[in-house]
């Protein structure tokens, strides 16, 4: 551990190799309780990591991937499903009342939109003052000459006390945010997307004082962002998410530089690079991540997968053809969401629904021209048929039956993918299949 | 999957440039709000020239008058917006500074689309998706009944959704965030625009949406010959996109240049100042670079630099005269800046007052809108404007 740190020459040595917070198979389920219940939104689904004490943990991932629900989670403000999260030893899932109260001072989170996390009612000071107040801290008069203290430490103005939120600038605003999370001097916050509502040159500034203030008062980081710019400048290692689960971790520059998981390999090079002579190699991953409250069986990211591994007897299938076959199983997969009218189900019964006739349309959208073998093509048509007499479910369990490969059965492990402990969640990584740079490899270089 | 990049194709010839007239040309736009305090001058005289087929990005910090420019354009400005008299915006030659709601509509209709940032508010809620998209063609181009239908089902799988003929029959919120930007993409395609123009169409989006969205965008050029006007704030996005870019601050564009020329070199300091904010470049780089201050609300006329209170090379003439868009080297047309600097194979001195005297020429414009009523002094300026714009003309050509 202690190379991480160093490797990025930013943390102290004193403090290298403590771990501070301990996540243990956490959970976050929202919903699914009762009989009759819709299953649960799975919003955080089995997580594991540790954070070091002074280090910045990155968590990156697109929207709805579980980021800010494990950040909150992290800082007792949702309760955990299940699993532990181990805050120097003590497992705070479990505090109530009074300890709960008493630990909440360790540990403080900066929101990410400046515009609705700061009472348009208070005036600056009594903002920042607030959390000083409900655990009275000092007298009065202490409280105030801290929070003018705070509001130095963060470049605003002592005669800022007096103001409200509205005369000040996003920016400041999210200065604001970050005094009143200091405010009870925390070892640990949770930063969840403070800079992703700032224009560029408001953020670098932002970016610096987070880092100034890390140096000042030994602070460890959760870096929750989308931006992966800006989580390369500020973190020491990154954790990158995908629907609720962590697809790889490790250290940042490694990670940046030598991507493991597929997932991350395509994260990365969708970012638009400031420099037009740069040729990327740009993986554009087809269609929108599944819902939460219905995940892959298997690994979460098979549906979009650029490296999926085929079952056998569909090897050879060209790039085309198995894209399409990916898509229709989309299709099929949404359409098996819908709930029928109680009057289609009636038409379903007597077999005369005629709702879902248009999938005729989707499969000619999909596979006209595609060069698409008859084998293949029986297959779509017979899950075609099922959709069209309203059971989509069955359309789905007929496709997964002959186009499943292992990637939709079953969960990968966190495979160890370098020296440094990096981990990825990846089928490939065992010696069976071949390696995700080598099928990405050649996938680029048959376009 | 991967798409191959577009490399130097992108790059618009020079001769196209020269030869051709260009689809949308903005002269000297001046778009005031009057509020009861002061006349806040969002965009402050900005010239714009988009040709057939290409993409020309607008970059700049929010409150520099990006958005502005768009609304002005489209002819969305209203009280207590206006759009200054000496202004002028030729779509395909003709000038639409002056038409009124019905030519604006029927513009919108087929000429000048706009794509919003936030796909969710330009969606009517409680209207099916298909509905809205018919509802474009009724208008827009009087296809109605079975045949809308058709064409809105084409229409959605040319901007990818899949399973198009469902989704016709859903809400926006049934569609994702990436979903709802593409359907509002298929309703500006259903009235087969000349000029697409895309307000920070992707800001809202996530890293690997937006490169579905990009390349989108960059597949619907190819195959219908839109002209796109791009605004965003993000470099990278403007790297990835355009041909040409114009950097804007405080209503103002600052420079302009082909894209590769303006990341290869970029001449103004404000310029300089945006690309080095951008985190996450290098490795191991300690701190981020940052400009001083914020962005001010242009309220007077500028006879000054606007930039010059936050510029690191800032002296003492930056304050006194106002800079012109000028080539960073003596005859260059392609790459100019707005800043005493340049042109660069000047002395200081000579630059200052070559600027002075290009200052001189266009000032009556300033004047004339600030003043802002009355017809005399309205033509008065647009005639001055006219006469300073050719003689930057002709300082740029020598």
């Amino acid at each position: 551990m202690s190379e991480m740190t160093q490797q990025r020459g930013r943390a102290d040595p004193a403090v290298v190799g403590e771990t501070l917070v301990e996540v243990k198979g956490l959970k976050k389920y929202y919903g699914g309780q009762g009989v009759l219940a819709d299953p649960p939104v799975k919003a955080v689904d089995g997580v594991d990591f540790t954070i070091q004490r002074g280090e910045t943990l990155g968590l990156v991932g697109e929207s709805g991937c579980g980021k800010t629900t494990l950040g909150r989670t992290l800082v007792q403000l949702e309760t955990a499903t299940e699993g532990s999260v181990e805050f120097d030893g003590t497992d705070i899932t479990e505090l109530t009342g009074k300890q709960l109260k008493q630990w909440r001072r360790n540990a403080q989170i900066v929101f990410q939109d400046p515009e609705s996390s700061l009472n348009d009612r208070m005036t600056i000071g009594e903002i920042v003052r607030e959390p000083l107040d409900v655990h009275e801290v000092g007298s009065p008069r202490d409280r105030r000459d801290k929070v003018k203290d705070l509001l130095a430490s963060v470049g605003l103005q002592p005669e800022h006390y007096y103001r409200y939120p509205h005369q000040f600038s996003g920016g400041q605003r999210q200065r604001i945010g970050i005094a009143r999370a200091l405010a009870l001097e925390p070892e640990f916050v949770v930063l969840d997307e403070p800079v992703s509502a700032l224009d560029t040159s408001v953020q670098a500034k932002i970016l610096n004082l987070l880092e100034d203030l890390q140096e000042e008062y030994d602070l460890t980081y959760l870096f929750i962002a989308h931006d992966l710019a800006a989580v390369r400048h500020i973190c020491d290692r990154v954790a990158v998410m995908y629907l609720g689960k962590i697809m790889e971790i490790g250290l940042t520059e490694e990670l940046y530089t030598d991507p493991a998981n597929p997932y991350t390999h395509s994260l990365l090079s969708a970012i638009p690079e400031p420099d037009p002579t740069v040729e990327k190699e740009r993986i554009t991953l087809p269609g929108t991540p599944p819902s939460p409250r219905d995940p892959p069986e298997g690994c979460q990211f098979t549906t979009r997968c650029p490296a999926k591994i085929r079952p056998e007897t569909h090897e050879q299938l060209d790039a085309e053809t198995w894209n399409a076959i990916e898509r229709f199983r989309e299709v099929i997969r949404e359409r098996s969401r819908i709930d029928l009218s109680i009057r289609n189900r009636i038409r379903r019964r007597v077999g005369r629904f005629s709702k879902y006739d248009d999938i005729d349309e989707t499969v000619a959208d999909l596979f006209d021209g595609t060069g698409v073998s008859e084998e293949v093509m029986a297959h779509v048509e017979q899950a075609a048929d099922h959709v069209k007499d309203g059971y989509p479910n069955r359309a789905r369990e007929y496709m997964g039956e002959e186009f499943d490969s292992v990637c939709d059965t079953t969960r990968p492990d966190l495979y160890t993918v370098s020296p440094t402990n990096r981990l990825s969640y990846c089928h490939r990584h065992t010696d069976e299949y071949e390696s995700v740079d080598s099928v990405l490899g050649r996938q680029s270089d048959g376009e | 999957m991967s798409t191959p990049p577009a490399g130097d194709d992108r790059h618009v010839p020079e001769d196209r440039r020269t030869e051709e007239e260009p689809i949308l040309s903005v002269r000297n736009l001046q778009t005031v709000f009057h509020t009861d305090r002061e006349t806040i001058r969002a965009v402050d005289g900005i010239d714009l020239d988009i040709y057939e087929g290409e993409t020309v990005g607008l970059v700049g910090e929010s409150g520099s008058g990006k958005s502005v420019t768009a609304r002005s354009i489209m002819g969305l400005v209203d009280e207590p917006g206006e759009i200054l008299p000496g202004s002028s915006i030729k779509f395909q030659g003709e000038e639409i500074t002056g038409y009124d709601t019905k030519q604006y509509q029927n513009l919108r209709g087929s000429g000048i689309g706009m794509v919003f940032q936030d796909p969710l508010s330009s969606l009517n809620p409680v209207f099916t998706v298909g509905n809205q998209i018919r509802e474009a063609l009724k208008v827009n181009r009087g296809i109605t009944g079975e045949a809308a239908r058709e064409e809105a089902i084409d229409l959605l799988e040319a901007v990818q959704i899949p399973d198009a003929s469902r989704r016709l029959g859903e809400y926006p919120h049934e569609f994702s965030g990436g979903m709802r930007q593409r359907a509002v993409i298929a309703m500006m395609l259903a009235c087969d625009p000349e000029v697409l123009i895309c307000d920070e169409p992707t800001t809202a989006l996530d890293v690997t949406i937006q490169a579905q969205i990009l390349d989108l965008l960059r597949e619907l050029q190819e195959d219908r010959g839109l002209s796109i006007l791009f605004i965003t704030h993000d470099m990278g996005v403007i790297a990835d996109v355009t041909d040409r870019v114009n950097v804007m601050y405080a209503g103002e564009i600052v420079e302009k240049a082909p894209t590769e020329e303006l990341f290869a070199a970029p001449s103004h300091p404000y310029t300089r100042g945006l690309l080095e904010a951008i985190p996450g470049q290098q490795a191991g780089q300690e701190r981020l670079r940052t400009i001083e201050g914020d962005v001010p609300t242009p309220n007077e006329p500028a006879t000054y630099c606007r930039f010059a209170p936050r510029c690191p090379q800032a002296f003492d003439d930056c304050e006194a005269v106002h800079p012109e868009l000028v080539g960073v080297t003596e005859g260059e047309t392609e790459h100019t800046a707005a800043c005493l600097l340049y042109p660069e194979d000047m002395s200081t001195g000579e630059a200052v007052a070559y600027h002075e005297r290009l200052g001189g020429d266009s000032s009556g414009t300033d004047e004339s809108g600030a003043a802002g009523d009355g017809d005399v002094a309205a033509d008065g300026g647009r005639s001055t404007g006219d006469r300073g714009r050719d003689s930057v003309d002709g300082g740029d050509g020598r």
